[in-house]
């Protein structure tokens, strides 16, 4: 430290003014992209297929705003929440020190991650072909009253027409829901082993119980683990929520654009209202996401920004060096 | 500023033996690791102990064994006379349900080396958490005793920085801010100034031996020769799973009687 002091004394050398580096790839790169720009907004204009006046004049009519209300956003909404509640307490059951729980757990997890989305729509949305009644009451009732004699022994406390309640939206959202719910243990799972161990050895030092120490400190610190993956589970949910075309579910955005396409034989032009629209529902999903997870980082955020603040300040304070411009 | 003594009804039990904590043939393994090789120890009501010893040889074990945050294999710990996670019954020792050894820990504050605060709470909300939650205290006068406690550990002006924000000692000591407002009637202290810089060790210690001279029963995982020396009333040195040595802090540090003893008070003094 002292020698640079004493060079400090001597005649500062002149700032440096070196030729930059060349970078002939990246303009050979806009080039190329530009060509390649305008031969996609080429197709968009000239190809008669894209059908857009025709487009435009269908994808806002009223029942495919209905549909994208209730079939797409709304089944968002639900099913993550569903799935998001579901899936927290699956992932504290697999974390449990009860074998049965965490057995339970497992299997849950095992079985819906294995069956495909599409598949376990299908199957949902035909499940009225295995009972055509869903009742409750007590199980094994006609058998129990076999052994002792008494013929067709009925003991329902109260039921459902599988045709009244598994209408093509609860078949939906209980198929999604549940499958979401065990991408969601898994999501939530990884987020509690994040947190440091002794987290919880000071929860449980200050005598909380398992509880509380999963509430007030896990969980909370988990969040941030949780929450990006969680973002990205909504989105895929948003999209997913097409598959309900094969529950069916019509009051949906997918079913209504392709029913229109099919019954016009303008198909093409109604898929491209698909993407614009599924383009702009994830959109906004992304924008929430980014604003959830500043939320979540508070504490460790802070710190990143104190941090940040004492940089600028140590920055201003050397003069505007360098690291100025790097705030 | 004298206003966290030991409560009154720690002493009470505790009065009529003068022990808050007996161990009598505590053993601990991890798998076929023999950590702890059956410590006997007694520490009377306001009391200082030091647990000085290399690392490996289970002081910090048995100081987590007290709390039960360990299962002990063998041995029996009482605090303050109540056998810590098991219930005698009939001859037979019965584990205690989660709640029971939760409600157990209430009264035994401890300290860790990591500090462990919730980084997602402010101080004043790291100290207020489990006396609101666990103790259904009363918000506001939670608040206020928290306050209090921050004031006299030198954080007045910190209560509302979170965690990371605070420097290491100053963590550490909201820490035992957040263990002295359960009102425990022994405190537990795991290394509690080795996670720090050399400059920010004193402000801990100080915050420690003014606990000390309040009458807290306090047991000290340390490496801090002179805290034992000035402030212990008794010191106990293990190595290998085992008390090899123990008595008045200045004498054994003075005139240690073991090799062991000598060999390790040789290296850190």
């Amino acid at each position: 430290m002292k020698s640079e002091e004493a060079t400090t004394v001597r005649a500062r050398p002149e700032p440096i003014k070196a030729v930059p580096v060349r970078h002939p790839g990246r303009w050979i790169t806009v080039a190329v992209l530009a060509v390649l720009a305008a031969m996609f907004v080429h197709v968009l204009v000239t190809n008669k297929a894209f059908n857009w006046s025709f487009m435009v004049d269908k994808m806002f009519r009223p029942p495919i705003i209905e549909g994208l209300l209730r079939g797409t956003v709304l089944m968002t909404v639900l099913a993550m929440l569903i799935g998001v509640t579901l899936g927290v307490l699956i992932a504290i059951m697999r974390l449990s020190d009860n074998p049965i729980l965490r057995g339970v757990g497992w299997l849950y997890t095992w079985f819906f991650r294995a069956v495909p989305r599409l598949v376990l729509l299908a199957v949902f949305g035909n499940i009225g072909i295995l009972w055509s009644r869903i009742e409750f009451g007590v199980p094994f009732d006609t058998q129990l009253g076999q052994l002792f004699g008494i013929d067709n022994l009925q003991l329902r406390l109260f039921g459902f027409s599988s045709r009244d309640i598994l209408t093509g939206f609860m078949a939906g959202l209980l198929g999604l829901a549940l499958s979401e719910a065990a991408y969601m243990a898994e999501i939530v799972r990884a987020g509690i082993q994040s947190v440091d161990g002794g987290q919880t050895e000071a929860a449980q030092a200050l005598g909380m119980s398992r509880g509380q120490l999963l509430r007030r400190v896990v969980l909370p610190q988990a969040m941030r683990v949780i929450i990006p993956p969680t973002g990205n589970e909504t989105i895929a949910m948003l999209k997913d929520t097409s598959l309900l075309l094969y529950v069916p579910v019509s009051v949906e955005l997918f079913f209504q654009l392709d029913a229109v396409g099919k019954r016009t034989f303008q198909i093409f032009p109604m898929y491209v209202a698909a993407c614009l629209w599924y383009l702009f529902l994830t959109s906004i999903l992304l924008a929430g996401q980014y604003f959830l997870e500043r939320h979540f980082g508070k504490g460790y955020d802070q710190t990143q920004r104190a941090r940040d603040r004492l940089r600028t300040i140590t920055a201003e304070q050397g003069g505007g060096g360098g690291q100025g411009a790097a705030g | 500023m004298s206003e966290l003594t030991v409560p009154s009804q720690a002493t009470a039990p505790a009065a009529e033996s003068g022990l808050m904590v007996q161990a009598e043939q505590v053993h601990k393994s991890f798998g076929h690791l023999e950590v702890l090789k059956g410590i006997d120890l007694e520490v009377r009501s306001g009391e200082v102990c030091c647990l000085l010893g290399p690392s490996g040889s289970g002081k910090s074990t048995f100081l987590r064994c007290i709390n039960h945050l360990e299962k002990i294999n063998a041995g029996r710990i009482r605090v303050d006379g109540e056998l810590i996670g098991y219930r005698e019954h009939g001859g037979k020792l019965h584990e205690l349900r989660q709640k029971e050894v939760a409600a157990q820990r209430r009264s035994i504050g401890m300290v860790f080396q990591r500090f462990n605060l919730f980084p997602h709470m402010t101080a004043l909300e790291n100290v207020i958490e489990a006396p609101v939650r666990v103790k259904r205290e009363p918000k506001a006068a939670a608040r206020e005793r928290a306050e209090a406690l921050l004031a006299r550990v030198g954080l007045g002006d910190k209560m509302g920085n979170y965690p990371g924000q605070l420097s290491g000692g100053q963590q550490q000591r909201v820490a035992i801010a957040r263990a002295l407002a359960m009102q425990p009637k022994l405190m537990l202290f795991d290394e509690p100034t080795s996670a720090l810089d050399p400059e920010l060790v004193g402000e801990v210690l100080d915050v420690m031996k003014d606990l000390a001279r309040d009458g807290m029963t306090m047991i000290v995982v340390t490496h801090e020769i002179g805290f034992a020396r000035e402030v212990g009333d008794s010191l106990v040195f293990m190595d290998g799973g085992v008390v090899v040595e123990q008595g008045n802090p200045r004498e054994v540090i003075a005139n240690p009687q073991h090799d062991r003893t000598k060999a390790f008070l040789a290296k850190v003094l």
